[in-house]
Protein backbone atom coordinates (compact mmCIF):
# COMPACT_ATOMS: atom_id res chain seq x y z
CA UNK A 1 0.00 0.00 0.00
CA UNK A 2 1.60 3.38 -1.16
CA UNK A 3 0.51 5.96 1.72
CA UNK A 4 1.24 9.73 2.16
CA UNK A 5 4.75 8.90 3.54
CA UNK A 6 5.85 7.42 0.25
CA UNK A 7 4.66 9.99 -1.55
CA UNK A 8 6.61 12.85 0.49
CA UNK A 9 9.44 11.05 0.63
CA UNK A 10 9.90 10.88 -2.94
CA UNK A 11 9.08 14.23 -3.26
CA UNK A 12 11.47 15.24 -0.35
CA UNK A 13 14.15 13.42 -2.70
CA UNK A 14 12.84 15.11 -5.68
CA UNK A 15 13.58 18.47 -3.90
CA UNK A 16 16.88 17.26 -2.64
CA UNK A 17 18.31 16.65 -6.18
CA UNK A 18 16.66 19.81 -7.67
CA UNK A 19 18.54 21.67 -4.78
CA UNK A 20 22.01 19.40 -5.72
CA UNK A 21 21.51 20.05 -8.83
CA UNK A 22 21.10 23.48 -8.70
CA UNK A 23 24.12 24.16 -6.52
CA UNK A 24 26.13 22.36 -9.02
CA UNK A 25 25.20 22.70 -12.60
CA UNK A 26 27.35 25.55 -14.57
CA UNK A 27 24.63 25.40 -17.03
CA UNK A 28 22.07 27.75 -16.61
CA UNK A 29 19.38 26.03 -18.82
CA UNK A 30 20.27 22.52 -16.74
CA UNK A 31 19.74 25.12 -13.43
CA UNK A 32 16.41 26.24 -14.86
CA UNK A 33 15.71 22.68 -15.45
CA UNK A 34 16.51 22.00 -11.63
CA UNK A 35 14.28 24.33 -10.65
CA UNK A 36 11.27 23.14 -12.04
CA UNK A 37 12.31 19.87 -10.76
CA UNK A 38 11.89 21.52 -7.56
CA UNK A 39 8.35 22.94 -8.12
CA UNK A 40 7.60 19.71 -9.26
CA UNK A 41 8.26 17.88 -6.21
CA UNK A 42 6.54 20.94 -4.21
CA UNK A 43 3.44 20.03 -6.83
CA UNK A 44 3.59 15.91 -5.87
CA UNK A 45 3.86 17.62 -2.32
CA UNK A 46 0.90 18.79 -2.52
CA UNK A 47 -1.05 16.78 -4.53
CA UNK A 48 -0.25 13.95 -1.57
CA UNK A 49 -0.67 15.75 1.37
CA UNK A 50 -4.37 17.59 -0.45
CA UNK A 51 -5.67 13.52 -1.18
CA UNK A 52 -4.77 12.83 1.96
CA UNK A 53 -6.26 15.53 3.99
CA UNK A 54 -8.96 15.39 1.42
CA UNK A 55 -9.20 19.00 0.80
CA UNK A 56 -9.01 21.14 -2.35
CA UNK A 57 -6.71 23.74 -1.63
CA UNK A 58 -3.37 21.96 -2.13
CA UNK A 59 -4.87 21.47 -5.79
CA UNK A 60 -5.86 24.48 -6.33
CA UNK A 61 -2.46 25.49 -5.24
CA UNK A 62 -0.79 22.94 -7.84
CA UNK A 63 -2.77 25.17 -10.16
CA UNK A 64 -1.01 28.32 -9.56
CA UNK A 65 2.59 26.78 -9.09
CA UNK A 66 2.05 25.75 -12.62
CA UNK A 67 1.06 28.49 -14.29
CA UNK A 68 3.40 30.72 -12.49
CA UNK A 69 5.94 28.02 -13.77
CA UNK A 70 5.32 28.94 -16.79
CA UNK A 71 5.28 32.45 -17.43
CA UNK A 72 8.36 32.08 -15.13
CA UNK A 73 9.69 29.79 -18.06
CA UNK A 74 8.37 32.55 -20.53
CA UNK A 75 10.73 35.34 -19.02
CA UNK A 76 13.76 33.20 -17.97
CA UNK A 77 14.01 31.68 -20.96
CA UNK A 78 14.14 35.19 -23.05
CA UNK A 79 16.45 36.79 -20.59
CA UNK A 80 19.39 33.44 -21.19
CA UNK A 81 18.96 34.32 -25.25
CA UNK A 82 19.66 37.58 -24.46
CA UNK A 83 22.46 36.95 -22.37
CA UNK A 84 23.88 34.28 -25.12
CA UNK A 85 23.55 36.84 -28.00
CA UNK A 86 26.05 38.44 -26.05
CA UNK A 87 28.11 36.34 -24.55
CA UNK A 88 27.91 33.35 -26.84
CA UNK A 89 27.01 31.25 -23.87
CA UNK A 90 24.76 30.47 -21.04
CA UNK A 91 27.66 29.54 -18.79
CA UNK A 92 26.65 30.62 -15.68
CA UNK A 93 30.87 30.77 -14.72
CA UNK A 94 30.51 33.64 -17.48
CA UNK A 95 28.05 35.71 -15.44
CA UNK A 96 31.34 37.02 -14.00
CA UNK A 97 31.39 40.77 -15.26
CA UNK A 98 30.71 41.89 -11.47
CA UNK A 99 32.48 41.41 -8.37
CA UNK A 100 32.90 42.00 -5.03
CA UNK B 1 -26.81 26.50 -11.41
CA UNK B 2 -27.80 29.53 -10.06
CA UNK B 3 -27.46 28.66 -6.45
CA UNK B 4 -23.78 27.79 -7.41
CA UNK B 5 -23.29 31.29 -9.33
CA UNK B 6 -24.42 32.71 -5.99
CA UNK B 7 -22.44 30.82 -3.58
CA UNK B 8 -19.22 31.82 -6.08
CA UNK B 9 -20.46 35.27 -6.32
CA UNK B 10 -21.44 35.95 -2.71
CA UNK B 11 -17.64 35.80 -1.39
CA UNK B 12 -16.07 37.75 -4.02
CA UNK B 13 -15.91 41.57 -3.09
CA UNK B 14 -14.05 43.43 -5.83
CA UNK B 15 -13.66 46.10 -3.06
CA UNK B 16 -11.15 44.44 -1.44
CA UNK B 17 -8.85 44.52 -5.22
CA UNK B 18 -10.27 47.80 -6.21
CA UNK B 19 -6.80 49.82 -6.04
CA UNK B 20 -5.09 46.84 -7.85
CA UNK B 21 -7.21 46.20 -10.05
CA UNK B 22 -7.20 49.72 -10.83
CA UNK B 23 -3.50 49.90 -11.68
CA UNK B 24 -3.48 46.43 -13.64
CA UNK B 25 -5.83 48.05 -15.97
CA UNK B 26 -4.17 51.23 -16.36
CA UNK B 27 -1.26 49.24 -17.23
CA UNK B 28 -3.12 46.81 -19.66
CA UNK B 29 -4.48 49.27 -21.34
CA UNK B 30 -0.80 51.38 -21.57
CA UNK B 31 0.27 47.94 -23.44
CA UNK B 32 -2.11 48.32 -25.76
CA UNK B 33 -2.03 51.73 -26.77
CA UNK B 34 1.70 50.96 -26.72
CA UNK B 35 1.01 48.70 -29.73
CA UNK B 36 -0.69 51.57 -31.95
CA UNK B 37 2.11 54.55 -31.78
CA UNK B 38 5.57 54.24 -33.14
CA UNK B 39 8.75 52.90 -31.42
CA UNK B 40 10.40 55.26 -29.42
CA UNK B 41 7.66 57.58 -27.63
CA UNK B 42 7.41 57.31 -24.67
CA UNK B 43 6.19 60.45 -22.59
CA UNK B 44 2.43 59.48 -23.17
CA UNK B 45 4.00 55.78 -21.13
CA UNK B 46 5.13 58.36 -18.32
CA UNK B 47 2.07 60.62 -17.56
CA UNK B 48 -0.65 57.33 -18.14
CA UNK B 49 1.33 55.52 -15.72
CA UNK B 50 1.70 58.06 -13.29
CA UNK B 51 -2.41 58.94 -13.07
CA UNK B 52 -2.94 55.26 -12.98
CA UNK B 53 -0.45 55.23 -9.79
CA UNK B 54 -2.60 59.11 -8.60
CA UNK B 55 -6.20 56.89 -9.28
CA UNK B 56 -4.69 54.12 -7.44
CA UNK B 57 -2.99 56.13 -4.48
CA UNK B 58 -7.02 58.04 -4.16
CA UNK B 59 -8.81 54.94 -4.02
CA UNK B 60 -6.18 53.30 -1.56
CA UNK B 61 -6.61 56.69 0.35
CA UNK B 62 -10.49 56.30 0.77
CA UNK B 63 -10.17 52.92 1.79
CA UNK B 64 -8.06 53.69 4.77
CA UNK B 65 -10.07 53.21 8.01
CA UNK B 66 -12.66 51.27 5.97
CA UNK B 67 -11.48 47.60 5.61
CA UNK B 68 -12.36 45.26 2.86
CA UNK B 69 -12.17 41.70 2.90
CA UNK B 70 -13.01 39.57 -0.36
CA UNK B 71 -12.35 36.32 -2.30
CA UNK B 72 -13.00 33.85 0.97
CA UNK B 73 -10.86 36.04 2.92
CA UNK B 74 -8.39 35.54 0.20
CA UNK B 75 -7.75 39.07 0.73
CA UNK B 76 -7.61 41.68 3.06
CA UNK B 77 -7.38 45.56 2.10
CA UNK B 78 -7.29 46.40 5.82
CA UNK B 79 -5.15 49.34 7.42
CA UNK B 80 -1.96 47.78 7.10
CA UNK B 81 -2.57 46.90 3.12
CA UNK B 82 -2.97 50.29 2.72
CA UNK B 83 0.01 51.77 4.06
CA UNK B 84 2.21 49.46 2.55
CA UNK B 85 0.65 50.35 -1.14
CA UNK B 86 0.88 53.91 -0.49
CA UNK B 87 4.90 53.28 -0.03
CA UNK B 88 5.00 51.56 -3.08
CA UNK B 89 3.12 53.56 -5.04
CA UNK B 90 5.59 56.25 -4.01
CA UNK B 91 8.39 54.00 -4.75
CA UNK B 92 6.68 53.66 -8.38
CA UNK B 93 5.89 57.35 -8.89
CA UNK B 94 9.40 58.07 -8.24
CA UNK B 95 11.19 55.64 -10.18
CA UNK B 96 8.91 56.53 -13.27
CA UNK B 97 9.54 59.82 -12.57
CA UNK B 98 13.18 59.67 -13.33
CA UNK B 99 13.03 56.67 -15.73
CA UNK B 100 12.29 59.16 -18.92
CA UNK B 101 15.18 60.75 -18.98
CA UNK B 102 17.30 57.87 -18.10
CA UNK B 103 16.25 55.67 -20.73
CA UNK B 104 15.96 57.67 -23.65
CA UNK B 105 19.83 58.67 -22.92
CA UNK B 106 20.71 55.14 -23.01
CA UNK B 107 19.18 54.40 -26.23
CA UNK B 108 16.34 52.31 -24.85
CA UNK B 109 13.18 54.16 -25.43
CA UNK B 110 11.19 51.49 -25.22
CA UNK B 111 7.32 52.29 -23.42
CA UNK B 112 6.57 48.38 -22.17
CA UNK B 113 9.04 49.80 -19.10
CA UNK B 114 6.22 51.64 -17.84
CA UNK B 115 3.38 48.84 -17.62
CA UNK B 116 6.19 46.39 -16.28
CA UNK B 117 6.71 48.83 -13.37
CA UNK B 118 2.99 48.87 -12.42
CA UNK B 119 2.32 45.36 -12.91
CA UNK B 120 5.14 45.18 -10.30
CA UNK B 121 3.26 47.32 -8.15
CA UNK B 122 0.21 45.50 -8.27
CA UNK B 123 2.04 42.16 -7.76
CA UNK B 124 3.21 44.05 -4.37
CA UNK B 125 -0.01 45.64 -3.25
CA UNK B 126 -1.13 41.91 -3.65
CA UNK B 127 1.67 40.53 -1.49
CA UNK B 128 0.27 43.43 1.20
CA UNK B 129 -3.13 42.49 1.48
CA UNK B 130 -3.04 38.83 0.68
CA UNK B 131 -4.52 36.79 4.21
CA UNK B 132 -4.09 33.41 2.18
CA UNK B 133 -0.86 31.52 1.02
CA UNK B 134 -1.80 31.57 -2.41
CA UNK B 135 -2.92 35.16 -2.82
CA UNK B 136 0.68 36.39 -1.52
CA UNK B 137 2.32 33.66 -3.64
CA UNK B 138 0.73 35.05 -6.92
CA UNK B 139 1.33 38.38 -5.85
CA UNK B 140 4.81 37.62 -5.02
CA UNK B 141 5.25 35.94 -8.94
CA UNK B 142 3.52 38.71 -10.36
CA UNK B 143 6.06 41.20 -8.86
CA UNK B 144 9.38 38.94 -9.14
CA UNK B 145 8.62 38.16 -13.00
CA UNK B 146 8.00 41.64 -13.88
CA UNK B 147 11.11 42.80 -12.18
CA UNK B 148 13.48 39.66 -13.37
CA UNK B 149 12.36 41.72 -17.25
CA UNK B 150 12.86 44.87 -15.76
CA UNK B 151 16.72 43.91 -13.96
CA UNK B 152 17.55 42.82 -17.73
CA UNK B 153 15.77 45.30 -19.61
CA UNK B 154 18.52 46.60 -21.43
CA UNK B 155 19.67 43.27 -23.48
CA UNK B 156 22.23 44.58 -25.80
CA UNK B 157 24.05 45.41 -22.31
CA UNK B 158 26.02 42.38 -20.96
CA UNK B 159 25.79 43.98 -17.36
CA UNK B 160 22.02 44.35 -17.42
CA UNK B 161 21.60 40.57 -19.19
CA UNK B 162 23.96 39.16 -16.03
CA UNK B 163 22.05 40.90 -13.59
CA UNK B 164 18.44 40.11 -14.97
CA UNK B 165 19.63 36.02 -15.50
CA UNK B 166 21.07 36.55 -12.20
CA UNK B 167 17.99 37.62 -10.41
CA UNK B 168 15.68 35.19 -12.80
CA UNK B 169 17.86 32.17 -11.63
CA UNK B 170 18.36 32.75 -8.00
CA UNK B 171 14.63 34.20 -7.80
CA UNK B 172 13.21 31.09 -9.39
CA UNK B 173 15.37 29.08 -6.61
CA UNK B 174 13.99 30.54 -3.86
CA UNK B 175 10.60 30.95 -4.82
CA UNK B 176 11.13 27.02 -4.55
CA UNK B 177 12.16 26.98 -1.25
CA UNK B 178 8.74 29.23 -0.24
CA UNK B 179 6.44 27.35 -1.94
CA UNK B 180 8.21 23.69 -0.02
CA UNK B 181 7.84 25.53 2.86
CA UNK B 182 4.03 26.35 2.03
CA UNK B 183 3.12 23.23 1.45
CA UNK B 184 4.66 21.38 4.36
CA UNK B 185 2.77 23.94 6.19
CA UNK B 186 -0.32 23.11 4.57
CA UNK B 187 0.69 19.55 5.44
CA UNK B 188 0.47 20.08 9.25
CA UNK B 189 -2.42 22.42 9.43
CA UNK B 190 -4.89 21.57 6.35
CA UNK B 191 -5.19 25.11 4.90
CA UNK B 192 -4.02 27.77 2.96
CA UNK B 193 -5.55 30.49 4.79
CA UNK B 194 -3.09 32.22 7.31
CA UNK B 195 -5.73 32.96 9.69
CA UNK B 196 -6.67 29.33 10.08
CA UNK B 197 -2.79 28.07 10.04
CA UNK B 198 -2.45 30.27 13.46
CA UNK B 199 -5.97 29.17 15.03
CA UNK B 200 -4.57 25.05 14.10
CA UNK B 201 -0.73 25.88 15.59
CA UNK B 202 -2.08 27.91 18.47
CA UNK B 203 -4.73 25.23 19.09
CA UNK B 204 -2.15 22.11 19.10
CA UNK B 205 0.94 23.37 21.44
CA UNK B 206 2.61 20.08 20.84
CA UNK B 207 2.41 20.20 17.27
CA UNK B 208 5.03 22.85 17.76
CA UNK B 209 8.12 20.02 18.31
CA UNK B 210 6.18 18.35 15.20
CA UNK B 211 9.78 18.60 12.52
CA UNK B 212 7.09 19.17 9.46
CA UNK B 213 6.41 22.28 11.13
CA UNK B 214 9.76 23.68 11.90
CA UNK B 215 11.07 22.97 8.57
CA UNK B 216 8.10 24.63 7.27
CA UNK B 217 8.85 27.62 8.84
CA UNK B 218 12.59 27.38 8.09
CA UNK B 219 11.95 27.53 4.45
CA UNK B 220 9.21 29.87 3.80
CA UNK B 221 11.72 32.62 6.02
CA UNK B 222 14.54 31.38 3.90
CA UNK B 223 12.42 32.41 0.61
CA UNK B 224 11.00 35.45 2.15
CA UNK B 225 14.37 36.57 3.60
CA UNK B 226 16.11 36.31 -0.14
CA UNK B 227 13.66 38.82 -1.41
CA UNK B 228 14.38 41.35 1.67
CA UNK B 229 18.11 40.71 0.99
CA UNK B 230 18.90 39.78 4.64
CA UNK B 231 22.35 37.90 5.32
CA UNK B 232 23.24 35.15 4.19
CA UNK B 233 20.80 35.43 1.27
CA UNK B 234 22.25 38.43 0.32
CA UNK B 235 24.61 37.60 -2.10
CA UNK B 236 22.62 38.23 -5.41
CA UNK B 237 22.19 41.83 -4.10
CA UNK B 238 25.45 43.66 -5.25
CA UNK B 239 25.65 42.11 -8.76
CA UNK B 240 21.98 42.60 -9.28
CA UNK B 241 21.85 46.47 -7.97
CA UNK B 242 24.84 47.08 -9.54
CA UNK B 243 24.09 45.77 -13.60
CA UNK B 244 20.62 46.83 -13.19
CA UNK B 245 18.99 50.09 -14.94
CA UNK B 246 19.71 52.36 -11.91
CA UNK B 247 16.15 53.64 -11.45
CA UNK B 248 15.38 49.83 -11.42
CA UNK B 249 17.77 49.44 -8.65
CA UNK B 250 15.91 52.10 -6.99
CA UNK B 251 12.39 50.83 -7.42
CA UNK B 252 14.07 47.04 -5.99
CA UNK B 253 15.58 48.60 -2.88
CA UNK B 254 12.11 50.32 -2.48
CA UNK B 255 9.12 48.81 -3.24
CA UNK B 256 9.67 44.85 -3.92
CA UNK B 257 11.71 45.13 -0.64
CA UNK B 258 8.90 46.61 1.68
CA UNK B 259 6.16 43.94 -0.23
CA UNK B 260 8.79 41.31 1.40
CA UNK B 261 8.78 42.64 4.69
CA UNK B 262 4.80 43.56 4.34
CA UNK B 263 4.38 39.71 3.60
CA UNK B 264 6.36 38.26 5.78
CA UNK B 265 5.31 40.00 8.57
CA UNK B 266 1.77 39.39 7.94
CA UNK B 267 2.50 35.39 7.74
CA UNK B 268 4.82 35.50 10.71
CA UNK B 269 2.04 37.79 13.20
CA UNK B 270 -1.36 35.74 11.64
CA UNK B 271 0.29 32.09 11.16
CA UNK B 272 3.41 31.69 13.70
CA UNK B 273 2.05 34.29 16.71
CA UNK B 274 2.27 30.70 19.07
CA UNK B 275 6.05 30.50 17.61
CA UNK B 276 6.89 34.01 18.91
CA UNK B 277 9.68 33.15 20.84
CA UNK B 278 11.48 30.71 18.34
CA UNK B 279 11.11 32.75 15.23
CA UNK B 280 12.18 36.17 16.82
CA UNK B 281 15.15 34.25 18.31
CA UNK B 282 16.30 33.09 14.66
CA UNK B 283 15.63 37.28 13.24
CA UNK B 284 17.53 38.10 16.19
CA UNK B 285 20.84 36.44 14.70
CA UNK B 286 19.76 37.34 11.36
CA UNK B 287 18.96 41.00 12.13
CA UNK B 288 22.81 41.23 13.93
CA UNK B 289 24.73 39.52 10.71
CA UNK B 290 22.68 41.60 8.25
CA UNK B 291 23.25 44.67 9.35
CA UNK B 292 27.23 43.74 9.98
CA UNK B 293 27.09 42.28 6.78
CA UNK B 294 26.25 44.83 4.81
CA UNK B 295 27.68 47.83 6.54
CA UNK B 296 31.08 46.41 6.69
CA UNK B 297 31.43 44.95 3.29
CA UNK B 298 29.93 48.53 2.23
CA UNK B 299 33.07 50.23 3.53
CA UNK B 300 35.66 48.78 1.06
CA UNK B 301 32.92 49.43 -2.21
CA UNK B 302 34.25 51.95 -4.82
CA UNK B 303 31.23 51.94 -6.97
CA UNK B 304 28.38 54.29 -5.68
CA UNK B 305 25.65 52.18 -6.88
CA UNK B 306 27.35 48.88 -5.40
CA UNK B 307 27.89 51.05 -1.64
CA UNK B 308 24.18 51.54 -1.84
CA UNK B 309 23.67 48.14 -2.68
CA UNK B 310 24.99 46.85 0.18
CA UNK B 311 23.64 50.04 2.52
CA UNK B 312 19.98 48.24 1.48
CA UNK B 313 21.23 45.04 2.59
CA UNK B 314 21.85 46.60 6.22
CA UNK B 315 19.13 48.69 6.26
CA UNK B 316 16.73 45.68 5.36
CA UNK B 317 18.66 44.53 8.73
CA UNK B 318 17.27 47.76 10.73
CA UNK B 319 14.31 47.17 9.98
CA UNK B 320 14.20 43.31 10.91
CA UNK B 321 14.88 44.82 14.64
CA UNK B 322 11.67 45.89 14.16
CA UNK B 323 10.41 42.72 13.42
CA UNK B 324 12.87 40.84 16.45
CA UNK B 325 11.20 43.57 18.61
CA UNK B 326 7.60 42.10 17.73
CA UNK B 327 5.51 44.89 19.55
CA UNK B 328 3.28 47.67 18.47
CA UNK B 329 6.07 50.23 18.06
CA UNK B 330 8.34 47.81 16.33
CA UNK B 331 6.08 47.06 13.52
CA UNK B 332 4.92 49.98 12.90
CA UNK B 333 8.48 51.20 12.89
CA UNK B 334 8.88 48.90 10.17
CA UNK B 335 5.90 50.91 8.62
CA UNK B 336 7.55 53.99 8.99
CA UNK B 337 11.22 53.09 8.15
CA UNK B 338 10.09 51.75 5.05
CA UNK B 339 8.21 54.78 3.79
CA UNK B 340 11.60 56.98 4.56
CA UNK B 341 13.76 54.58 3.21
CA UNK B 342 11.81 55.01 -0.18
CA UNK B 343 12.62 58.77 0.06
CA UNK B 344 15.92 58.58 1.06
CA UNK B 345 17.05 55.94 -0.85
CA UNK B 346 15.45 56.80 -4.73
CA UNK B 347 16.51 60.19 -3.65
CA UNK B 348 19.68 58.95 -3.86
CA UNK B 349 19.66 57.02 -6.99
CA UNK B 350 17.89 60.07 -8.81
CA UNK B 351 21.18 62.04 -8.12
CA UNK B 352 22.92 59.10 -9.76
CA UNK B 353 20.37 58.84 -12.48
CA UNK B 354 21.60 62.60 -13.21
CA UNK B 355 25.08 61.94 -12.46
CA UNK B 356 26.08 59.77 -15.56
CA UNK B 357 26.18 61.05 -19.01
CA UNK B 358 25.20 58.39 -22.49
CA UNK B 359 26.81 54.94 -21.99
CA UNK B 360 29.21 56.05 -19.44
CA UNK B 361 27.76 56.25 -15.62
CA UNK B 362 29.53 58.17 -13.32
CA UNK B 363 29.20 56.10 -10.34
CA UNK B 364 32.79 55.65 -8.91
CA UNK B 365 34.17 57.89 -6.27
CA UNK B 366 36.44 59.40 -8.25
CA UNK B 367 33.72 59.95 -10.42
CA UNK B 368 32.24 62.46 -8.09
CA UNK B 369 35.23 64.55 -6.96
CA UNK B 370 33.86 68.45 -6.74
CA UNK B 371 30.57 67.06 -8.11
CA UNK B 372 29.16 69.36 -5.32
CA UNK B 373 30.47 72.40 -6.37
CA UNK B 374 30.08 71.70 -10.21
CA UNK B 375 25.88 70.66 -9.42
CA UNK B 376 25.31 72.77 -6.09
CA UNK B 377 21.77 71.81 -5.96
CA UNK B 378 22.42 68.08 -6.33
CA UNK B 379 25.56 68.34 -4.43
CA UNK B 380 22.91 69.58 -1.75
CA UNK B 381 19.85 66.57 -2.64
CA UNK B 382 22.59 64.32 -2.08
CA UNK B 383 24.17 65.36 1.00
CA UNK B 384 20.60 65.70 2.45
CA UNK B 385 19.68 61.85 1.62
CA UNK B 386 23.09 60.51 2.63
CA UNK B 387 22.47 62.67 5.95
CA UNK B 388 19.16 60.34 5.91
CA UNK B 389 20.42 57.46 5.43
CA UNK B 390 23.48 57.43 7.91
CA UNK B 391 20.38 58.29 10.03
CA UNK B 392 21.03 62.15 11.44
CA UNK B 393 18.73 64.45 12.56
CA UNK B 394 15.94 66.21 11.73
CA UNK B 395 15.76 63.25 8.78
CA UNK B 396 13.29 60.57 8.30
CA UNK B 397 15.90 57.95 8.67
CA UNK B 398 16.54 59.44 12.00
CA UNK B 399 13.02 59.25 12.83
CA UNK B 400 12.79 55.44 11.54
CA UNK B 401 15.75 54.38 12.93
CA UNK B 402 14.55 56.00 16.63
CA UNK B 403 11.29 54.03 16.67
CA UNK B 404 12.55 50.73 15.16
CA UNK B 405 15.39 50.74 17.85
CA UNK B 406 12.78 52.18 20.51
CA UNK B 407 10.41 49.32 19.77
CA UNK B 408 13.57 46.66 20.57
CA UNK B 409 14.71 48.68 23.62
CA UNK B 410 10.95 48.49 24.72
CA UNK B 411 10.81 45.00 23.78
CA UNK B 412 14.28 44.07 25.80
CA UNK B 413 16.60 43.59 23.30
CA UNK B 414 18.64 45.88 25.01
CA UNK B 415 22.09 44.99 23.04
CA UNK B 416 20.06 44.59 19.61
CA UNK B 417 19.74 48.42 19.52
CA UNK B 418 23.17 48.74 20.73
CA UNK B 419 24.18 46.71 17.77
CA UNK B 420 22.12 48.40 15.47
CA UNK B 421 23.47 51.82 16.80
CA UNK B 422 27.05 50.68 16.51
CA UNK B 423 26.31 49.87 13.08
CA UNK B 424 24.93 53.01 11.97
CA UNK B 425 28.03 54.45 13.49
CA UNK B 426 30.34 52.46 11.32
CA UNK B 427 27.76 53.64 8.21
CA UNK B 428 28.61 57.18 8.98
CA UNK B 429 32.19 56.67 7.31
CA UNK B 430 31.23 54.94 4.28
CA UNK B 431 28.51 57.86 3.24
CA UNK B 432 30.31 60.46 4.47
CA UNK B 433 33.59 59.66 2.07
CA UNK B 434 30.80 60.16 -0.81
CA UNK B 435 30.42 63.70 0.62
CA UNK B 436 34.08 64.70 1.08
CA UNK B 437 34.82 63.44 -2.39
CA UNK B 438 31.97 65.96 -3.24
CA UNK B 439 33.20 68.77 -1.25
CA UNK B 440 36.33 68.29 -0.79
CA UNK B 441 38.52 67.05 -3.79
CA UNK B 442 38.72 69.08 -6.86
CA UNK B 443 36.79 68.22 -9.81
CA UNK B 444 38.61 65.35 -12.24
CA UNK B 445 36.14 66.63 -14.70
CA UNK B 446 34.00 69.04 -15.94
CA UNK B 447 30.13 68.33 -15.43
CA UNK B 448 28.62 70.52 -18.29
CA UNK B 449 26.95 67.88 -19.66
CA UNK B 450 24.55 67.23 -16.69
CA UNK B 451 21.21 68.38 -17.34
CA UNK B 452 18.60 68.44 -15.13
CA UNK B 453 15.07 67.56 -16.43
CA UNK B 454 12.23 68.56 -14.86
CA UNK B 455 10.76 65.13 -14.22
CA UNK B 456 13.76 64.31 -12.36
CA UNK B 457 14.09 67.31 -10.68
CA UNK B 458 10.44 66.95 -9.41
CA UNK B 459 11.02 63.36 -8.41
CA UNK B 460 14.20 64.81 -6.34
CA UNK B 461 11.88 67.73 -4.68
CA UNK B 462 9.17 65.20 -3.87
CA UNK B 463 12.02 63.18 -2.02
CA UNK B 464 13.53 65.86 -0.12
CA UNK B 465 10.06 66.77 1.09
CA UNK B 466 9.24 63.47 2.00
CA UNK B 467 12.76 63.43 3.67
CA UNK B 468 11.96 66.36 5.82
CA UNK B 469 8.57 66.10 6.42
CA UNK B 470 9.13 62.43 8.12
CA UNK B 471 12.16 63.99 9.83
CA UNK B 472 10.64 66.70 11.29
CA UNK B 473 6.82 65.72 11.93
CA UNK B 474 7.01 62.17 12.14
CA UNK B 475 4.11 61.58 14.59
CA UNK B 476 1.32 62.10 12.23
CA UNK B 477 2.67 59.56 10.06
CA UNK B 478 3.94 57.31 12.97
CA UNK B 479 0.30 57.81 14.36
CA UNK B 480 -1.01 56.66 10.60
CA UNK B 481 1.11 53.23 11.02
CA UNK B 482 -0.05 52.27 14.04
CA UNK B 483 -3.30 52.58 13.48
CA UNK B 484 -2.27 50.24 10.35
CA UNK B 485 -0.53 47.11 12.12
CA UNK B 486 -1.84 44.40 14.01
Amino acid sequence: MISVYHYMSVSAILFAMGTYGVLTRRNAIVIFMCIELMLNSVNLTFIALSNHLQSMDGQIFVFFVMTVAAAEAAVGLALMIAFYRNRESIDVDNINLMKL
Amino acid sequence: MENLVQIALQNVNLGAILPSLILTCFGMGLLLINVFLPRGTTRHAVWISLIGLVVTGFFVYTGWGNPQYGFNDAVAMDNYAAFFSIIFLFAAGLTILMSDEYLTREGYPVSEYYPLVLFTTAGAMWMASGTDMMTIFLGLEVLSISLYVLAGFFRGQVRSNEAGLKYFLLGAFSTGFLLYGIALIYGVTGSTKLTEIGIYLNAHGSLLENPMTLAGLVLLSIGFLFKIAAAPFHMWTPDVYEGAPTPITAFMSAGPKAAAFAAFLRIMEYCFFSLKPEWTAMLWVLAVLTMIVGNVIAISQTNIKRMLAYSSIAHAGYAMVGMVAANEIGYSGILFYMLAYTFMNIGAFAVLVLAGKKGEENLTLEGFSGFGFKRPFLGVAMTIFLFSLMGLPPTAGFAGKFYIFAGAIKAGYIWLAVIGVLNSAVSLYYYLRIMVYMYFRDPSEDYAWVTMPVTVMISIVIAIIGVFYLGIIPGEVMELAKLAVF
